[in-house]
Order: C-alpha cells, then sequence, then structure tokens
C-alpha cells in the first residue's frame, strides 16, 4: 500500500494516527499491533489490580473509532522484519506490506537486571493487562509480596498487591523513592506517605541474589547480607526499549531508535515515536513527551515538517490513591524554595536555577500543578520563586498559560482547548471532552475543564463536576477511593478522604456512590440520606409527608383499592390523588403514622420519594385497545418488576406504548419503549418536566423480552456513568447517543452483559424498604418528644428509650 | 438571691440521638432540634426561619445543618445562617448538657 504504516499498537502508535488525521493527512495508514488487542491506556494499568478492574475499560478507543478515521488496524500482527530498500515491512506469517512512510512505535519491555536467580517464570512483572492477570492470580497465593523498584510503576504496583490483601514491601536501589522525580527530602515524605498505605519501603538496598525454594521464590538476598522473605516478586525496575526490529533493519541505534527534531531515524522515510525512540541524547519513559513527539511526528509525514521537537522537560504525577504527587523537571537542581508541613504531609517546591524555573515537586497539596509544571516546561523566569510558590496556589484556570497541560492522559494544553473552543464554538465542557479528548482518561482534569469553559463562554457552566464541591472530589475520585479501599458506608468515604465532612449535601451522592459499587451490599446510614430516604416517604412543605404504593405498570385490583381506601380513612389522610404517572398518592401523612400504614397497606413500596426507578406507565395496549399492536402492559410490568428498587442517579421514569399514538407518553420518558409493526422501538433521555426532549431511539427490537435486555443494560449504563443528580436527558446529551450505542448494545464487547450482570447483582440485593421497616416491627420515624408526649421529656420511669433508627442496617 | 439559676431540663438518653443525625424534642412548650456531631451535642430552634421546614430532618455535615424544604444551612453552634441568603434568619442556639448518659437542655431562669 502506498501511505504510513505504524508498527506498535501502544499510547506513542495510537497518537501518530490520531494526529495524522487531525493533521489532514489522506493517505491510508495502517496499524500493526502485536498484541491481540486494540491499543489501551497503559499509564491506568494499576486499575487492572483493582476488583472488577477491566481490560477493555483501558482501550483508548472504541472499534468503530478505527474504521471511522479509516485506520486499518491490525491486532496480532507481528512484524518479524523491515526491508528498507523495497519499502516494506515483513510479518511473521510471511505478509509484506509496503509504506511510503514507516513509524517505528514498537515502544520498550520491562527491564528485568541481571540479579543471579532473577529468571524465573514465577518472577512478575508490571507491563501489560496478561501481567496484571498474573499478579492478581498469584496474589491470591501468596503471603508476603517484593515490589524490585520504586520508582513510579513500583509504587502503584505495591499499592495494588496492598488492596488484593497481600503485605507488600517495596525494594529500591537508591537513597529515596522515585529519585528522578523527588528529593531526598520528597522522597523521605513519600516513604512515609507509602507506610500510611501499608506499603513498607526500603531504600538504599542492592539486591545480590534471588532466593528460591521449593521451586517457588522465597526472598532476596541484599549485598549487606540481610534478607527479606517474599513469595511474590514483581519487577519494577525501568523499561528497555525495543530497538531490535530497528537495529536489524540498519538504523542507527543506541540506547534507543536515533531521531532528529522531526522524529526522524537515519532513514528519511522511517520515523520513530515514543519509549523506542532516543531524541538528543534521552529516551522518554513518560506519557507527556510521546504526545508532543507523535504531534511533531505527523505533522512532518502530513507534509509539514517546520515544526521541530525540542525534547520534553518531563512531569509526572503518581497514580496512587491517597497520595497526590505532582512533580517536574529536575528535582536535585539547588536553589529555589519549598513549604514543607511534614505533620500533614504537604511539601511543595519550586527549584529555581539562574533565575529560571528548573523544577517543581507537589506533594499533598497539588494545586496550581498546572501552572506550575508550564513554568517548569517552559523555564520561566523567576523573580521570587516564594510568591510565585504562593500565587500558583490560588491560581484560577484563566491564571494559566496557554501551554500549560491541562489533561495529563491526552496531552491537552489549555490553549488546545481554548483553540477548539473558539473555532468550533463549543460551548460545554462536554463538547470540550468530545473534541479534544480532554478528560477523557483519568478524568481528574474535568473539574478544570469546566472552569476553563466557564472562563472562556462566560457563563457558568451548570454541569455537576464535583461530587463533593468542599474538597474539590469528582465522583471519578471519590469513588476510585471507594474501590482501592472496599469501602461500605458515605461515612468511611468521609472518614477516608474528607468527601461530606464539611457542608455535608454531597452524602446522598456519596451513599448512591457506595451503593453503586457495592451493588447494594453496601452499610446503609441514615445521616448520610435524604429525610426522604430516611422515612421512605416524600417530605411536603408542611413537614408531613406522601405515602405512595408501587402500582406495577398503572394495574391495580379492586382489593388494593379496598385497601388504600380504608388506610385513607384509618388514618384520615387529607388528600388522595390520582399521580402522573398512574399511582395513587396519599398525602398530608404525619410521619408516625407511616410504618403502620405500609404495614396495613401491604403493597410495595412506590419509591416516589427517592432518586430510583420510579414508575413505568402502560397504555391498555393490544389487549383491549382496537389500534393497540403489541401487549404493553405485561411488558410495562415486567420493567417495572426487573428494575423496582433500584437507586439511579437521579429518578427514573418509564413508559410502554402499545402503539405509535403513544397514550402512555413513551417518547418523553428516561426510558420509554414504543409497539411498533413488527417489534420495538426503545428511546432513552426523554423528558416533559420543566425541561421538554424527546427520547433519543437507542434501537429497535424484535422481542419484549430484548426490550428487557437492552433497556435494562442502558439503565445500568447510566447508574455507573451518570454525575449524581443528572436525568438521563442531560446524561445522553453529555455523553453522546453514540458512545452510549457503542457500550450498550454491542454484545461483541462482552460489556453489555456484564452491565446487565452488575446490574442483576444489585437488584437481588434490593430490599423494599416498607416491608424491611415493617418486618422488623421498629417504631421508627417517632420524633423524640412528637407532641404531646411528656413522658419524653425527662427520663422515663424505667429508664428504657425507644431507639429510633437501626444504625447498621444492612442491605444484603 | 443569684440570679445565676438556670434548669437543666432532661430530654433523653445520648443514645437517642444517632451520630450526625437530628431529634426534636419538645421543651416546657418550645420546639428544639438537638444534633450530635463529631464536636458533640447541640441544640436549636426546630423550625427553619424560611419556611417552617423540621431542622432535624435535615443533612448534618461539620457542624451545620441543611433544611430538607429549601437547603438553607445553620451553623448548630452559633445559629447563624451559613448559605441560603435572601434575608434568612439566624436560629435560636441552646445548651445541651450530657451527664451520666443522659442529655439536658439548659434553660436560662
Amino acid at each position: 500500500m502506498s501511505g504510513t504504516v505504524i508498527i506498535g499498537g501502544g499510547i506513542a502508535g495510537q497518537a501518530v494516527a490520531e494526529r495524522l488525521r487531525e493533521a489532514g493527512y489522506d493517505k491510508p495508514v495502517a496499524m500493526l499491533c502485536a498484541e491481540s488487542r486494540p491499543p489501551y491506556d497503559r499509564v491506568k494499568l494499576a486499575s487492572l489490580l483493582e476488583p472488577g478492574g477491566d481490560p477493555e475499560a483501558l482501550q483508548l478507543r472504541p472499534d468503530t473509532w478505527y474504521e471511522d478515521h479509516a485506520v486499518d488496524l491490525h491486532l496480532g500482527v507481528e512484524v518479524t522484519d523491515i526491508d528498507r530498500a523495497a519499502r516494506a515491512v515483513v510479518t511473521a506469517a510471511g505478509e509484506r506490506i509496503t509504506y511510503d512512510t514507516l513509524v517505528v512505535a514498537t515502544g520498550s519491555t520491562a527491564l528485568v537486571p541481571p540479579i543471579p536467580g532473577i529468571d524465573r517464570d514465577d518472577v512478575l512483572v508490571f507491563r501489560t493487562p496478561e501481567d496484571c492477570e498474573a499478579m492478581v492470580a498469584a496474589a491470591a497465593g501468596t503471603t508476603r509480596a517484593c515490589v524490585l523498584g520504586g520508582g513510579l510503576l513500583g509504587l502503584e504496583a505495591a499499592r495494588g498487591l496492598v488492596a488484593l490483601g497481600v503485605q507488600t514491601t517495596v525494594v529500591h536501589l537508591m537513597g529515596h523513592l522515585m529519585e528522578r522525580q523527588l528529593d531526598p527530602f520528597g522522597g523521605s515524605l513519600l516513604t512515609g506517605k507509602m507506610q500510611e498505605l501499608s506499603v513498607e519501603v526500603l531504600v538504599d538496598r542492592n539486591t545480590h541474589e534471588v532466593l528460591s525454594a521449593d521451586g517457588r521464590v522465597s526472598g532476596l538476598l541484599f549485598t549487606d547480607g540481610s534478607t527479606l522473605d517474599c513469595d511474590l516478586l514483581v519487577v519494577c525496575a525501568g523499561i528497555r526499549p525495543n530497538t531490535a526490529l530497528a537495529r536489524a533493519a540498519g538504523l542507527e541505534c543506541e540506547r534507543g531508535v536515533l531521531v532528529d527534531d522531526n522524529l526522524r531515524t537515519s532513514d528519511p522515510h522511517v520515523f520513530s515515536v515514543g519509549e523506542c525512540a532516543q531524541h538528543r541524547g534521552v529516551v522518554y519513559g513518560l506519557v507527556a513527551p510521546i504526545f508532543e513527539q507523535a504531534k511533531v511526528a505527523a505533522r512532518t509525514i502530513a507534509g509539514d515538517d517546520a515544526a521541530g521537537y525540542e525534547g520534553t522537560v518531563p512531569s509526572a504525577a503518581l497514580k496512587v490513591m491517597g497520595v497526590d504527587l505532582v512533580t517536574a523537571g529536575d528535582p536535585m537542581a539547588d536553589g529555589g524554595v519549598s513549604v514543607a508541613d511534614p505533620e500533614t504531609g504537604v511539601y511543595r517546591r519550586l527549584i529555581v536555577s539562574e533565575g529560571r524555573a528548573v523544577g517543581a515537586i507537589l506533594m499533598g497539596d497539588t494545586r496550581g500543578a498546572e501552572s506550575l509544571v508550564a513554568m517548569v516546561t517552559r523555564g520561566a523566569e523567576v523573580d521570587d520563586p516564594l510568591a510565585a510558590l504562593a500565587a500558583a496556589a490560588e491560581a484560577k484556570a484563566s491564571d494559566l498559560p496557554d501551554d500549560a497541560q491541562v489533561c495529563a492522559c491526552n496531552g491537552v494544553s489549555k490553549g488546545d482547548i481554548l483553540t477548539a473552543i473558539r473555532e468550533k464554538g463549543l460551548r460545554a465542557p462536554s463538547e470540550v471532552r468530545a473534541c479534544t479528548r480532554a478528560g477523557t482518561g483519568c478524568g481528574q482534569c474535568k473539574p478544570l475543564i469546566a472552569e476553563i469553559v466557564a472562563a472562556e463562554v462566560g457563563e457558568a457552566t451548570d454541569e455537576a463536576t464535583y461530587l463533593c464541591p468542599c474538597r474539590n472530589l469528582t465522583r471519578e475520585q471519590v469513588a476510585a477511593v471507594i474501590k482501592e479501599r472496599g469501602l461500605r458506608s458515605a461515612g468511611e468515604v468521609a472518614e477516608a478522604c474528607g468527601a461530606g465532612r464539611d457542608c455535608g449535601a454531597c452524602k446522598p451522592g456519596v451513599a448512591y456512590l457506595v451503593s453503586l459499587i457495592a451493588a447494594n451490599r453496601h452499610r446503609e446510614e441514615p445521616h448520610s440520606r435524604f429525610i426522604n430516604d430516611r422515612v421512605h416517604a416524600n417530605i411536603q412543605k408542611d413537614g408531613t409527608f406522601s405515602v405512595v404504593p408501587r402500582i406495577y405498570g398503572g394495574v391495580t385490583t379492586p382489593d388494593e383499592l379496598r385497601r388504600i381506601a380504608d388506610v385513607a380513612e384509618r388514618y384520615e389522610v387529607p388528600m388522595v390523588k390520582i399521580t402522573g404517572g398512574q399511582r395513587i398518592d396519599l398525602l398530608g401523612v404525619k410521619k408516625e403514622h407511616l410504618p403502620a400504614m405500609w404495614q396495613e397497606l401491604g403493597m410495595p413500596c412506590g419509591h416516589a420519594y427517592a432518586k430510583a426507578i420510579r414508575t413505568v406507565k402502560t397504555c391498555v395496549g393490544a389487549e383491549f385497545c382496537r389500534f393497540g399492536i403489541d401487549n404493553s402492559i405485561d411488558l410495562g410490568i415486567a420493567l417495572e418488576k426487573a428494575w423496582e428498587g433500584l437507586y439511579t442517579p437521579h429518578k427514573v421514569k418509564g413508559a410502554v406504548s402499545g402503539c405509535p399514538r403513544n397514550c402512555a407518553e413513551a417518547l418523553v420518558k428516561d426510558i420509554g419503549v414504543v409497539a411498533v409493526e413488527g417489534g420495538w422501538e426503545i428511546l432513552v433521555g426523554g423528558a416533559a418536566g420543566s425541561t421538554v426532549r424527546r427520547g433519543d431511539l437507542l434501537a429497535r427490537v424484535d422481542t419484549a423480552e430484548d426490550v428487557v435486555k437492552v433497556s435494562s443494560t442502558f439503565l445500568q449504563y447510566y447508574r455507573e456513568h451518570a454525575e449524581y443528580l443528572e436525568r438521563t436527558y442531560d446524561f445522553v446529551e453529555r455523553v453522546g447517543l453514540d458512545t452510549i450505542k457503542a457500550a450498550v448494545l454491542d454484545e461483541s464487547t462482552g460489556e453489555p452483559a456484564a452491565l446487565r450482570e452488575r446490574l442483576a447483582l444489585a437488584r437481588a440485593a434490593a430490599r423494599d424498604p416498607w416491608e424491611a421497616a415493617a418486618a422488623g416491627a421498629r417504631t421508627e420515624f417517632h420524633d423524640l418528644g412528637e407532641d404531646p408526649e411528656p413522658a419524653l421529656v425527662g427520663p422515663p420511669a424505667d429508664g428504657s428509650m425507644t431507639s429510633f433508627e437501626d444504625d447498621d442496617k444492612e442491605i444484603a | 438571691m443569684t440570679t445565676n439559676t438556670c434548669v437543666l431540663v432532661a430530654i433523653g438518653r445520648v443514645e437517642d440521638v444517632p451520630m450526625y443525625e437530628g431529634r426534636a424534642v419538645s421543651v416546657e412548650g418550645r420546639r428544639l432540634a438537638v444534633f450530635r456531631t463529631d464536636t458533640g451535642f447541640h441544640a436549636i430552634s426546630a423550625e427553619c426561619p424560611h419556611k417552617k421546614g423540621p431542622l432535624a430532618d435535615g443533612l448534618v455535615g461539620g457542624d451545620t445543618v441543611t433544611c430538607p424544604l429549601h437547603a438553607r444551612r445553620f451553623d448548630l453552634v452559633t445559629g447563624k445562617a451559613v448559605s441560603g441568603g435572601d434575608g434568612c434568619d439566624s436560629v435560636e442556639v441552646f445548651t445541651v448538657v450530657e451527664r451520666d448518659g443522659w442529655l439536658y437542655i439548659e434553660l436560662g431562669d
């Protein structure tokens, strides 16, 4: 073929392909990946050590991207030879693929130092999803693990092992951890932080030999004669550029493949990018330089070789939950200022040499990281380092220079975002994310993106950005804490990261997140729930409550109606009202009457008070209606029973119409289903409240069973990905229907099935709160001293008091 | 005669007010809301000055409570409105005394 062939499907290869298309390169692009999976985000590898870690979640682009951008993706194709004279590569299968331009992005492999005894099958490295799989498997039978290497990767691996329940020690050759990014003081603070996270740290230890016994690793012997027992060894000692292919093809190599400022190798038709390339004597092992290299290489290939690459000042962020650390530049340079508080683990240092910023270390308090990293990257002049350090901490998005990196995962600067906003007329952070990819990686920069958009567009975005605004914590960050530490209640989350501690407003959101992640096997805490969820009824303006029993699909019976009437009379309910969702509402109920009323009603809870599955209303459908195409009532009831009791980011209303006349108003529901000739249409994101929006067509399916399957998959996707209090109509617009379709409909990925499995797990553990309260026969929801109750003013004679809430109610 | 007398009125047991929750209570004809936070027990008047929302049913965070009706937030120690603005008054604060597992409200003479 003519065009560009990229060898390597890592972050570098992918970045080159993307930048090529962005640069308007219209010739064929082929990408040859030795691994059997599409390019994935290796930076987030440690997430695979967490429970439920899914390699597919790391995939950089959905499968459809390659087709959409005419990038010919070859998986499991190993290149064995480069025939430069013929401008062709040869694969292991013997296929010859010709090129105009070749990009060698073969990356690197884990470096295993030549220590006696280290060359064993049960010595693992931390480099690929398969390595993670092996670590998880090995962790099960391990009592004590050792990670060789105290750099970024080693620390992430160690933290992952600890989270898997393995006692873990990091052994580091140098005098302090992360010595390429940190000064000795920062390193010693980091050691303390890792120890707080139950990771043991040994520095200044030169491993002399890997010991084994009974065919298994048994420990390490150090040069000072001391030993360390372990039955699992993970080597994270650095990387080795994969240059064999380039070397064999006669390309000039040293440690890496030598490239010029346009990323060209010694052959003008061959480029090299990423961890295999050596530019001005440096081989980069971090992600930020890769993006810059890819940009320059792609522009050059596309015909614009004016853009030169001048090297990257390295910057890094440690992705270990509980340790906030950002570094940039040279940590060992002299000069500059530092602010430290060992008590709280805060250490901020700006290193200034000859009047210019050359390095920064931000630990424990990373405010202003973007602007400080930009200063170091640029080598900005600094007159007063202390003032610069302080100012950075207070910096707002508008103070950031255009070259400040906002999204490290995807290498997007503030300038890139501003350009996208201005040139494409973007108005919302979601559009910026879709357009620039910023914020689609680890998600930590999402709040900053929202700030930049707000500053540029000149209006506040109403998008939920922080789950806990007091502590600047996003939903993703809180979710990561919950997963990493296996937290089971909002109280534990507050303890762990502070979310909900200050004003308490986010406690219901945190409680939802905990219940979602634990699939309802969490510990229910009344204090973290809105009053409605504590008393399982909807508070009214006068402090009374409303009671709405569940009437599946809006179909009731004379017996149920009789019971409702009896209860309404007995408790003198001031108003009985038919609701818009085909339910019956008993309004003006006193709090203390609630448990007895539920018991006497003998009907399931309608969840009309909660951010949960509300109603699925139906029309009479084919059973009675002369226009009916299909049986809407049965399907509506089936849906409601499948979802009953599930909490959601915001309320979810459904409807099923038996024909396109739509008497059940299914077009304006969160999840609406309409019978059409030969099947059903499923619409999502509809609304008819303060916002009116016609639902988007998610899918057309043949059978009622498929409706339950597909709409349940969407429901779980919404439950897992929406911000708290984000209705489906905002969610669908923010995320985009295409993304949702890819996640929900493409069964080949296995993700839809996994979503349904998690939904089923949560559904199985959801209890009817009314039934639970009645079964427990608790006298909860009486107030202390509810008038008139003189016995409660002053100690009761027998010294006993009623307990009002069961603190440890397990939903399981 | 000293004018510095005060009356302790028992309102219930310590365990009747779970951590980070509130309970409404009547004391000498007055309705109060009693809360428990990391800093101890606090009592304020039971009704939100905005639209009479039941403050005992609010969400507690730090030493503040947020009214369940319209999210006015009050400081449990000072009684001052923390957010929610628009001329929202502060609430009255009462002293809670904890003794031998019992809670008392201190009423001035």
